[in-house]
C-alpha cells in the first residue's frame, strides 16, 4: 500500500486547516528553521481516504474475535468512550484552578473507592500511565519503605521464572536486581525454591495471580508469609485481575501494593498499542509513598493531595486522565453485581473453551488444574508430527478471521498460545473459534505447507522480520518512491 | 547435529576460543548456539584495545526473538573485530567457525584456555541443557 | 449482566461440557477462606448508559470555562474534525499492540509514516513509536544518554562521538518544564541518576557559560526550546557548549513550533543528539493532561538505545513492502532485566491522531499555525499592558509581571471564567509575582479583550 508521502505533490494541501500566515519578523532569525519540514503535502480527501483504508488493515475487538492471552481483548463499551468526550472533559486545561474542576475531581475521587473496594487496598492512586509505570511506582515504594526503616541491604526484587518481562524490566529500571524462582510442574510456585531465595537482600516479590500459565497460586497465602516473614514485600501484577474481579481481593491474598491495567480488566480500549492506565493501590505500610497527586475530599470540595512519603509525580500532569474517566464509565455501568459477574463469565468462557479445544484433540498444558481466566495450549506434539510451529499455526489462524493467540508465552511452555476468550464473547464465537483451531489442525497433518505459508487471505503474506532488524529502514525517504515495487532492492 | 570442531575450545555460555598463529584467541559463537538462537540480526562487539576479563560480558548477539550476552573466554587485549558483522550478521549463521568469528584477544596468558572445554565435552554439555 | 451474551441455556451447556454443577465451583481451586469474604459492596446492579452519561456530563459540564490562556505544556490548539472521526474508529482504537504484523498493516504502516515525520521535523534520523509524554520522554531520554555514556562496549563505532566517560548526571540548562523534570528526577533517581538545574540568567535564558564552569562532564545537557518561559533560548551555544564538554545535548522541544523553528539537527555545529517532548499539540484534546504522547527521536548511531517500540519497513514472501515491528531485542519481553526500558504499551491512539493531524497540516499549515500562535501572543502581551519579567524573544508563551502575588489573580479570574495563566510561584520562588500565559491560533481578540478588560478588576478583588 503507497504511504502517506507518495501520495504528496509539491503544493497541494488541505486548505481548510492552514491559517493566514502572519507575520514572524520580531523572532531571530537564528532560531527559524531554513527548510520547511518534509510532511506530506496531500488534501483532505487523500488523507481521510488514505488513513481509512489503513484501518482497514487492522484486526480489532470491533471486528474480529480477539483471544490473546494476558491482554483482556473484551468489549471497549462505546458508552465509557462517549463519557469521557464530554467537551468539558476534553478541554479542560490539566493545571485548571480546583475552584473549576470540580467535576472532574469528583470523578477521579469516585474511581479511587471503586478500585479501592474491588483490590481490597486502603488507598489508590491514579496516576500511572500504564501497568509498566504501575509496577515502577509499587517496587520504587518497596524500596522507599526499607531505606525509611534503615533497611538499605534489600536490592533483590524475586520474580516467578514464568513472569512477564516487564516484572524485571521494572525491577532493574527501579536499581534493583532480579532473582528468579522456579515454577514446579503443577505450574505453582516452588515453595522450596522460594524458601531458599529470601533472606536479608529481598525487597520483595513481584507475582500476578492467576499466574501467566492460567492458574490460581493455590499457595498464595504460604507464599506471601515467607516473603514477609523474611522481611520482604509482596507486589501484585494486576495483569490477571480480569479472572477474580470481585471474588478474590489481592489485599486478602496478603499483597502489600498492586497496579490494575485499566486497558485490560476495566475496558478501556488498547488503541493499537496504548493508552493504558496502571493506577496503583497500596495498604497501610506502603500507602504513605504513593505517587501523586491523589484527590481528596474536604469539607470545601474536592482537592488535590500529595502523600505525605510520596515518591512523588511520575507524568507531568494527572497521567493518561482520559482513561480514568473511561474505567469509571465503565465501572459505573458494571456496578458491583456486573464486576463480579466480569470475572465469573471470563472463568467460565476460559473453561469451556479448553475443554472443546482438549476434546479437539489439543494438548493442554497443565490437564489437571483448572483454568481461571486464559490457558495455555501447547502445539509442541504438532511440531513435532507435521513440521508446524506455533507461529504458524498463528498466522493460519488470521485466514480465518480470528486474532491469533498470545504465541511463544509464557516461555516455560513450549510452542505456545495463551488463550484468554474474556467474559463479552459469546459461546456462538468461542465455537466459531475451535471450528477454525480444529481445521487447522487437520491443515497441519494434511497439507502442512498451507498453513508455513499463512496468511494468505491479508493485505501482506508472511513479512520478514529478519530482513527487518538486520536493514533498518525505519522512516521513509524520497528514494522509496522510485523503487518501491520492485523486489530486489532491499530497503 | 550441530557441528564442533575439535581444534577450538568451548565456553558453557557457548562462545569458541581458537588459538590463532599469532598467539592471538579468536572467539565466536558454536554452531549449537547460532542455531538456538536463529537468524542472528545483529552483534554488538568489543572496542579494539579495549581490555576483556575471562567470564565477563564482552558483546552481545541478538536474534528476532532473541538475545544472548557475549562473554570473553580469556582475559587479555581485543586486538580485532569483526566489522563485517555490521552488515552481514547473517555470517554467524553462515559460517559460526569462520567468517562469522566475532573478535580477537591478545591473551594474558593461554592458561585460560585449558579451563574450557574440548569438542567432546562441549558436544556432551550441549545434549545435557 | 452489562456486556455479558450469555443467556441461560448457554451457561446451562457449557457448564455440562465443563463438568461443573454451578460456575462457582469453577472457582474450586482458590481457598476458601480468600473467596469466602464477603466484598461488602452489596449486590447493586450498574448504570445504565444514559444514567451514566448523564452522571459524567453534569460533572464535565461545571467543569466548561471560557478562554483558555494557561499553557506549560498543555496547549488550546484548533483540533481539524477528521482527526478524530478517523482516529476515533474502531479498527484504529480497539486494536491490540501490532504484534501480529499481517493482521496490524494499518496500525504499523501509519506508526512508519508518524516516524517519518517527526524524523523531518526534529532532522533526526529516527523516532520510536512513542512513550507516555513529555515527562517520561525526557525520563528516557536521559537514561538513554547515560547508558550511552556508560557503554564499556560501543557497537556505534560509525559514531566517534566523545563519549562521557560514565557519568550518572544530568545537567537541565534554564528553564525546563518543572513537571518534566519533577518526573524525570523521580523516574531516573531510582537508579542514582542525579539531575541538576543550572539557574536561568536575568534575561531568562540558559547561560552556556555556566556548562564551561562544571567540575565534570555530565552525561548530558537538556535544553528546552522555547524553555517553559516561553523565551527562545540560544541552543546553538547550548548545544556547541555541551559537545565542547564531552555531553549529549537532549532538546525538549515542542513539535507544533518546529514548525517554524530550527530542527534540533541542526543545532550548532553538530545538533542535538536526542530530541524528545510531548505530542499534546498535534491534534490531541488538553483532557487534563492526558492521554498525549511522549516522542523521543535520535540519531541512527544511537538507535539501539532507544526505548519503546520502533517499526520497520520490510518485505513479504512475495517481495512486496510491509510493515513490522523490529529492534525487539531491546525491549522487555526479549531482555527482560537487560532491557532499555520496563515500557510496553505506549500511547499508540494518540500516536494515530497525531499522524493525521500532520497530514491535515502539511508543512505550510504547521509553519502557519505556529506562525499565528506567536501573533496572538503578541496581541495578548500587548493587551494586557503589564510588564513582561524577561526581555528575550518569546514564542507563544511569556512571563508577565503583576504588583502583587499572581495565584490570587488566577483565582479571580477563574471565577469570571478565564483560565488567565499559570502562577509562577510553586514552582520558581522568586517569581510569585509572575503569570505565565499562553495564547493559541484560537484566542481571537474578542477572548483576548475579556482577558484584558477583566484583569483589572480581578487584581483589584486579588489584593
Amino acid at each position: 500500500m503507497e504511504t502517506i508521502f507518495d501520495l504528496a505533490r509539491a503544493e497541494r494541501r488541505a486548505s481548510a486547516q492552514v491559517p493566514a500566515r502572519e507575520s514572524i519578523e520580531d523572532l531571530p532569525e537564528s532560531a527559524l528553521r531554513a527548510e520547511p519540514p518534509g510532511l506530506p503535502e496531500v488534501s483532505e480527501l487523500q488523507a481521510v481516504r488514505h488513513y481509512t483504508r489503513l484501518s482497514g488493515n487492522n484486526f480489532s475487538i470491533d471486528t474480529q474475535f480477539y483471544p490473546l492471552g494476558s491482554c483482556t481483548m473484551k468489549y471497549n463499551p462505546r458508552g465509557a468512550h462517549r463519557a469521557a468526550s464530554a467537551p468539558g472533559f476534553l478541554d479542560r486545561h490539566p493545571l485548571a484552578p480546583e475552584s473549576v474542576s470540580q467535576g472532574f475531581l469528583a470523578c477521579l475521587h469516585e474511581l479511587q473507592q471503586i478500585l479501592q473496594r474491588v483490590t481490597g487496598m486502603g488507598s489508590v492512586s491514579l496516576t500511572p500511565m500504564a501497568g509498566a509505570q504501575g509496577e515502577f511506582a509499587g517496587v520504587a515504594m518497596i524500596r522507599s519503605y526499607h531505606a525509611a526503616r534503615g533497611d538499605t541491604g534489600r536490592n533483590q526484587v524475586l520474580v516467578p521464572s514464568t513472569a512477564h518481562g516487564t516484572n524485571p524490566a521494572t525491577a532493574s529500571m527501579c536499581g534493583c536486581v532480579v532473582r528468579e524462582v522456579a515454577v514446579g510442574s503443577d505450574g505453582d510456585v516452588d515453595i522450596e525454591a522460594l524458601k531458599a531465595a529470601v533472606g536479608p537482600e529481598t525487597a520483595g516479590l513481584m507475582t500476578t495471580n492467576p499466574s501467566t500459565c492460567g492458574l490460581f497460586e493455590r499457595r498464595i497465602e504460604e507464599v506471601a508469609a515467607i516473603v514477609h516473614e523474611a522481611g520482604g514485600l509482596l507486589y501484585y501484577d494486576g495483569a490477571n485481575l480480569n479472572a477474580v474481579l470481585g471474588k478474590v481481593k489481592p489485599a486478602d491474598m496478603g499483597f502489600d501494593v498492586l497496579h490494575l491495567n485499566l486497558h485490560k480488566t476495566f475496558a478501556t480500549p488498547h488503541g493499537g498499542g496504548g493508552p493504558g492506565a496502571g493506577p496503583v493501590g497500596a495498604g497501610e505500610v506502603l500507602a504513605p509513598y504513593l505517587p501523586g497527586p491523589m484527590v481528596e475530599k474536604t469539607v470545601d470540595g474536592y482537592r488535590w493531595m500529595e502523600p505525605p512519603e510520596t515518591m512523588g509525580r511520575l507524568s507531568a500532569f494527572m497521567g493518561n486522565a482520559g482513561i480514568l474517566l473511561r474505567a469509571l464509565a465503565y465501572a459505573l455501568m458494571l456496578g458491583p453485581e456486573g464486576m463480579r459477574r466480569v470475572g465469573e463469565f471470563a472463568t467460565l468462557n476460559a473453561n469451556y473453551l479448553a475443554t472443546r479445544l482438549q476434546h479437539a484433540g489439543f494438548d493442554i498444558a497443565y490437564p489437571d488444574r483448572r483454568a481461571c481466566h486464559e490457558f495455555i495450549v501447547t502445539l509442541a506434539r504438532q511440531k513435532r508430527e507435521c513440521g508446524v510451529t506455533a507461529m504458524d499455526f498463528a498466522k493460519r489462524l488470521l485466514d480465518y478471521g480470528v486474532h491469533a493467540p498470545t504465541t511463544y508465552f509464557p516461555l516455560l511452555v513450549p510452542e505456545c498460545f495463551l488463550i484468554e476468550p474474556t467474559e463479552t464473547e459469546s459461546k456462538e464465537t468461542i465455537d466459531a473459534f475451535v471450528e477454525a483451531m480444529t481445521s487447522v489442525l487437520a491443515e497441519a497433518a494434511s497439507n502442512p505447507e498451507l498453513v508455513r505459508s499463512a496468511p494468505h487471505t491479508l493485505p501482506s503474506k508472511r513479512l520478514d522480520d529478519v530482513e527487518a532488524a538486520r536493514r533498518l529502514d525505519l522512516r521513509w525517504r524520497p528514494a522509496h518512491a522510485s523503487h518501491r515495487s520492485d523486489p530486489s532492492t532491499s530497503g | 547435529m550441530t557441528d564442533t570442531p575439535d581444534e577450538a575450545k568451548y565456553a558453557e555460555t557457548h562462545e569458541w576460543a581458537r588459538l590463532d598463529d599469532n598467539g592471538h584467541v579468536v572467539v565466536g559463537i558454536s554452531d549449537y548456539a547460532q542455531e538456538q538462537l536463529g537468524d542472528v540480526v545483529y552483534v554488538e562487539l568489543p572496542d579494539v584495545d579495549q581490555q576483556v576479563d575471562a567470564g565477563a560480558e564482552a558483546g552481545a548477539v541478538e536474534s528476532v526473538k532473541a538475545a544472548s550476552d557475549i562473554y570473553a573466554p580469556v582475559s587479555g587485549i581485543v586486538v580485532a573485530v569483526n566489522t563485517s558483522l555490521d552488515d552481514t550478521p547473517e555470517l554467524v549463521n553462515q559460517d559460526p567457525y569462520g567468517d562469522g568469528w566475532f573478535f580477537a584477544i591478545e591473551p594474558d596468558s593461554t592458561d585460560e584456555l585449558a579451563d574450557l572445554m574440548d569438542a567432546g565435552e562441549y558436544s556432551e554439555f550441549c545434549e545435557s541443557e | 449482566m452489562p456486556f455479558i451474551p450469555h443467556t441461560k441455556a448457554d451457561v446451562a451447556s457449557m457448564l455440562a461440557v465443563v463438568g461443573a454443577a454451578d460456575i462457582d465451583e469453577l472457582f474450586d481451586e482458590i481457598p476458601a477462606n480468600l473467596r469466602a469474604r464477603d466484598s461488602g459492596d452489596g449486590d447493586a446492579a450498574g448504570l445504565t448508559e444514559m444514567e451514566t452519561l448523564r452522571r459524567m456530563a453534569e460533572r464535565a459540564r461545571a467543569d466548561e470555562t471560557g478562554p483558555c490562556f494557561l499553557g506549560a505544556g498543555a496547549y488550546d490548539h484548533h483540533i481539524p474534525s477528521a482527526v478524530w472521526d478517523i482516529a476515533g474508529r474502531g479498527e484504529f482504537m480497539t486494536a491490540y499492540t501490532p504484534y501480529q504484523a499481517e493482521a496490524s498493516q494499518g496500525t504499523l504502516q501509519l506508526v512508519y509514516e508518524f516516524q517519518t515525520m517527526m524524523s523531518e521535523l526534529t532532522g533526526m534520523d529516527v523516532c520510536n513509536a512513542s512513550v507516555y509524554d513529555g515527562g517520561s520522554g525526557l525520563a528516557e531520554s536521559i537514561l538513554m544518554a547515560v547508558r550511552a555514556g556508560e557503554r564499556r562496549r560501543t557497537g556505534g563505532r560509525a559514531g566517534s562521538r566523545p563519549r562521557a566517560g560514565g557519568s550518572r548526571r544530568v545537567v537541565l540548562a534554564g528553564a525546563v518544564n518543572p513537571l518534566y523534570a519533577a518526573a524525570a528526577r523521580n523516574i531516573v533517581g531510582q537508579q542514582g541518576i542525579e539531575i541538576s538545574q543550572l539557574p536561568h540568567g536575568e534575561n531568562g535564558l540558559a547561560d552556556p557559560g555556566l556548562l564551561k564552569d562544571l567540575a565534570e562532564p555530565p552525561a548530558a545537557v537538556v535544553v528546552q526550546q522555547p524553555n517553559f518561559f516561553g523565551l527562545l533560548e540560544d541552543v546553538d551555544a547550548v548545544t556547541d557548549q555541551a559537545r565542547e564538554c564531552g555531553a549529549l545535548t537532549i532538546g525538549c522541544v515542542n513539535p507544533l513550533t518546529l514548525g517554524l523553528l530550527k530542527a534540533p539537527a541542526d543545532w550548532g555545529e553538530g545538533g542535538a543528539d536526542i530530541a524528545c517532548g510531548d505530542g499534546q499539540p498535534l491534534g490531541i484534546p488538553m483532557a487534563s493532561g492526558g492521554p498525549s504522547f511522549g516522542f523521543i527521536c535520535t540519531r541512527q548511531s544511537l538507535v539501539r538505545q532507544l526505548p519503546g517500540r520502533i517499526v520497520g519497513r520490510t518485505r513479504d514472501l512475495d517481495g512486496k513492502p510491509g510493515f513490522t515491528l523490529t529492534l525487539q531485542a531491546r525491549e522487555q519481553h526479549i531482555r527482560r532485566a537487560k532491557a532499555t526500558s520496563n515500557i510496553c504499551t505506549n500511547q499508540g491512539l494518540l500516536v494515530t491522531a497525531a499522524t493525521i493531524y500532520l497530514s491535515l497540516l502539511g508543512p505550510e499549515g504547521l509553519r502557519n499555525v505556529a506562525s499565528a500562535c506567536h501573533a496572538r501572543t503578541r496581541a495578548l502581551v500587548a493587551a494586557l499592558d503589564l510588564p513582561r519579567r524577561f526581555d528575550s524573544p518569546y514564542f507563544h508563551e511569556c512571563v508577565l509581571r503583576l504588583d502583587r502575588p499572581a495565584q490570587p489573580v488566577v483565582e479571580a479570574l477563574a471565577a469570571r471564567g478565564i483560565l488567565g495563566g499559570l502562577a509562577l510561584g510553586p514552582y520558581f520562588s522568586d517569581l510569585a509575582d509572575c503569570l505565565l500565559v499562553c495564547a493559541t491560533e484560537k484566542r481571537t481578540a474578542r477572548d483576548i479583550r475579556q482577558f484584558s478588560d477583566s484583569l483589572d478588576d480581578a487584581v483589584r478583588k486579588a489584593a
